[in-house]
């Protein structure tokens, strides 16, 4: 039957990387030999522990080995085994969320950015006075912290005694994405044309701007502190090595990137946005430039959500299905940890010693999977 | 993985773009919109707060960033701002029955239609319903002479509010339609006063969707028992001056536009579809920057079902529609409106798909 597609116009610009074919290639290719993987896999998906969030869950983290998933609109839901509690943190939806383990740090349109401690105890750290969506948030190591309300960009810094400083940042765009660099006081900052690193505790330094012409929506630091990536509309990666702007695209998506997420030897980069898991290489000093990514776990679902396991070489991947998986990365082995059911994953994390997995779905549906 | 438990799929939330040159009555309209009893919730992505004075908790503040993709394409605009903030609104998706985008008073409404075709998230969740425009009757004459953006809004609508109507006199009125179906003949036109149109006529149009695509007939040629729209149960009522665009076409004057223009092209012979699609494909490839919509019901030889297609610029979208009715005339047509058409060109080389 013939179908009109959208017509996407042929790329301009410098091809810097032909990291585009070979992707497209392998992908086709496994998508050719996909009847394979409805065998069987084994799974733990009854040994989960299902908790019935009651609405859409769009973050999970830990206190310990009790989570906390983040529901859609006003509250946290704390999912010990012995009780539930439900703490209602904003009046109104919960647009990002990001925590150290110490406190849940959340960002909603009601203008507001609330920190919650393991007893749900909770604080609002700061209101948009023009009640502006905080739409991004992120933690420093050292405890600092960033979010964003439109172009504007603050972070509060960590003080010795009492509060911190507040600083703040305009991007030329809207911000869409923020992360601490894991070393060193530095954000990044995702907007149109590029990602920025600022410098939030050197007066004067000129924040240094990388440029790629499009939206980006998502940005992340290699752990070893050598390259940023972001994310884009146009279902691909942007990377940068940051000593010499050096650039690397990683296309090939099937939709947006919207979960990022780095083993924790920090040699990969797990991506969703494809029908299979991706892991770009970042082991080397080039990183991924003329390298091809690992692509594990295919379905017939687009990989949604992943989370690298904090000590092992696993990674749990969420899926548009509903399913979610448990990938081995050394032989691509998989155990089922949560079974389809048509509603996509929207929350996936582990706790700190990666022995608890919990994920939660756009309908509503939460579990937690002890190992 | 393993077989998924069927879920239904969720309705698709309606988004209705609301354009309109400063001051021409956005604003009222949107007000009338929140505050009549009509029991639905829409959620709000204006660009200025304030000005509405309707209280609704889903009342978000946009900045319009129109931003290229692919590279700095022109025709892949797309409205950044709306990606994201329609992202964080399906996070509260229950609270509302649809969202209503209030673009400036500049604003070319492409970026904002391209948002829904361009973005699978997007795409996925909500569903473009029409782009209704507000005009003011006392200043549009004046605007199309001088303010481009005015006449992008007019082409491009799906309904036009010609509002103020209290303002002149029944001539000029007469004048001004013959104007806008001079750009636009397609779009349905009503006259408003302080934008009192019954809502029906401009929400819930469903004018993007494929399905809905019933006949490409310029709207002042509709008899008023000739009405097309069966998405609603009372339309048929005349309310207001919602039908008199309708009364006027008797003595309606022709006025060719000199920069925008509409083309219709037919033909009773059916078409090649191997001929066709890479010709229009092409078309809107190469012309792509000057045609802001395009809409058709295409016959094509030996198939039994009708096809439809419309298209934004350069986003093209089609599908087979359903069965050719018995008895229904067998008729190919497309419509497209933009800016400075090669119009001899279009007609040849649709004729030259004829099979």
């Amino acid at each position: 039957m013939p179908n009109l597609l959208p017509l996407v116009p042929a790329e301009a610009g410098t091809q810097l990387l032909a990291l585009d074919s070979r992707f497209r290639g392998n992908e086709r290719r496994i998508h050719s030999s996909m009847s394979d993987i409805t065998a069987p896999i084994p799974s733990l998906a009854d040994r989960v522990r299902s908790v019935a969030a009651g609405a859409a869950v769009v973050g999970v983290h830990f206190f310990g080995s009790t989570p906390v998933f983040v529901l859609g609109e006003q509250e946290l839901l704390f999912a010990a085994e012995a009780a539930e509690k439900r703490v209602a943190v904003h009046e109104g939806g919960i647009l990002a969320s990001v925590s150290d383990g110490e406190r849940i740090v959340t960002g909603g349109d009601d203008g507001r950015l609330v920190a919650t401690d393991a007893q749900g105890a909770h604080e609002v750290i700061a209101t948009d006075t023009k009640r502006r969506w905080i739409d991004q948030v992120a933690l420093a190591p050292d405890g600092a912290l960033a979010w964003s309300s439109g172009k504007t960009a603050q972070v509060l810094t960590k003080g010795r005694t009492g509060k911190g400083e507040l600083r703040s940042f305009e991007a030329p765009s809207t911000v869409a994405g923020l992360c601490f660099a894991p070393k060193g006081f530095r954000l990044a900052v995702a907007h149109y044309n590029g990602a920025t690193l600022w410098f939030p505790n050197a007066a004067g330094a000129v924040p240094q701007m990388f440029e790629w012409k499009g939206s980006h929506l998502g940005v992340t630091l290699s752990p070893d502190g050598k390259f940023l990536v972001t994310s884009m509309q146009e279902s691909a990666l942007h990377g940068w090595r940051i000593a010499d702007g050096q650039h690397m695209r990683m296309t090939g998506y099937s939709a947006r990137v919207r979960s990022l997420s780095w083993t924790a030897d920090g040699n990969f980069l797990a991506t969703s946005g494809s029908e299979q898991l991706i892991l770009w290489p970042f082991d080397g000093k080039d990183g991924p430039m003329r390298r091809q990514p690992q692509m594990l776990a295919p379905s017939q679902a687009r990989v949604v959500a992943v989370a690298c396991h904090p000590k092992q070489p696993v990674v749990a991947a969420g899926y548009s299905d509903g399913s979610v998986v448990l990938v081995r990365l050394d032989d691509g082995a998989l155990i089922a940890a949560r079974l389809a059911d048509g509603q996509p994953v929207t929350a996936l994390a582990w706790n700190f010693n990666g022995q608890v997995l919990a994920f939660g779905t756009e309908a509503g549906e939460a579990g937690v999977l002890t190992l | 993985m393993t077989t998924p438990k069927t879920t239904p799929t969720p309705a698709k939330i309606p988004v209705t773009v609301l354009t309109g040159y400063l001051g021409a009555g956005k604003t009222t309209l949107l007000n009338r919109i929140l505050s009549e009893p009509h029991g639905k919730k829409y959620a709000v992505i204006v660009n200025e707060f304030g000005e509405i004075g309707i209280d609704n908790e889903l009342i978000v503040n946009a900045d319009e960033e129109v931003f290229e993709m692919n590279n700095g394409c022109i025709c892949c605009t797309v409205r950044g701002d709306l990606v994201r903030i329609i992202d964080g609104l399906m996070r509260r998706k229950g609270r509302f029955d649809a969202i209503i985008v209030e673009t400036t008073g500049l604003a070319d409404p492409a970026p904002v239609a391209q948002t829904f075709f361009m973005d699978e998230a997007v795409g996925a969740k909500t569903k473009l319903d029409a782009v209704v425009t507000v005009a003011d009757a006392l200043w549009l004459k004046d605007r199309l002479k001088d303010a481009p953006e005015a006449k992008n809004q007019i082409a491009f609508a799906d309904v036009i509010l010609l509002n103020k109507t209290d303002l002149v006199s029944g001539e000029d009125l007469s004048e001004l339609e013959a104007r806008i179906r001079g750009i636009n003949p397609y779009a349905r036109l009503h006259r408003t006063e302080r934008a009192n149109v019954a809502l029906d006529e401009v929400l819930g149009r469903n004018a993007f969707d494929l399905d809905r695509i019933l006949d490409l007939e310029p709207q002042f040629l509709q008899k008023d028992d000739h009405d097309h729209d069966h998405d609603h149960h009372n339309d048929h009522s005349h309310h207001g001056h919602g039908a008199h665009d309708h009364h006027h076409h008797g003595g309606l004057k022709h006025y060719h536009d000199e920069d925008m223009q509409s083309v219709s092209i037919k033909t009773d012979k059916p078409l090649n579809p191997d001929k066709f699609f890479p010709w229009v494909q092409d078309l809107v490839a190469t012309e792509g920057k000057d045609i802001l919509r395009c809409k058709g019901i295409l016959s094509f030889k030996d198939d039994p079902e009708r096809f439809v297609f419309q298209g934004v610029h350069m986003i093209l979208d089609g599908d087979h529609q359903r069965a050719w009715k018995d008895g229904e005339k067998r008729e190919s047509r497309a419509v497209f409106i933009g800016r400075k058409l090669p119009i001899e060109k279009i007609r040849q080389g649709f004729e030259s798909c004829i099979a």
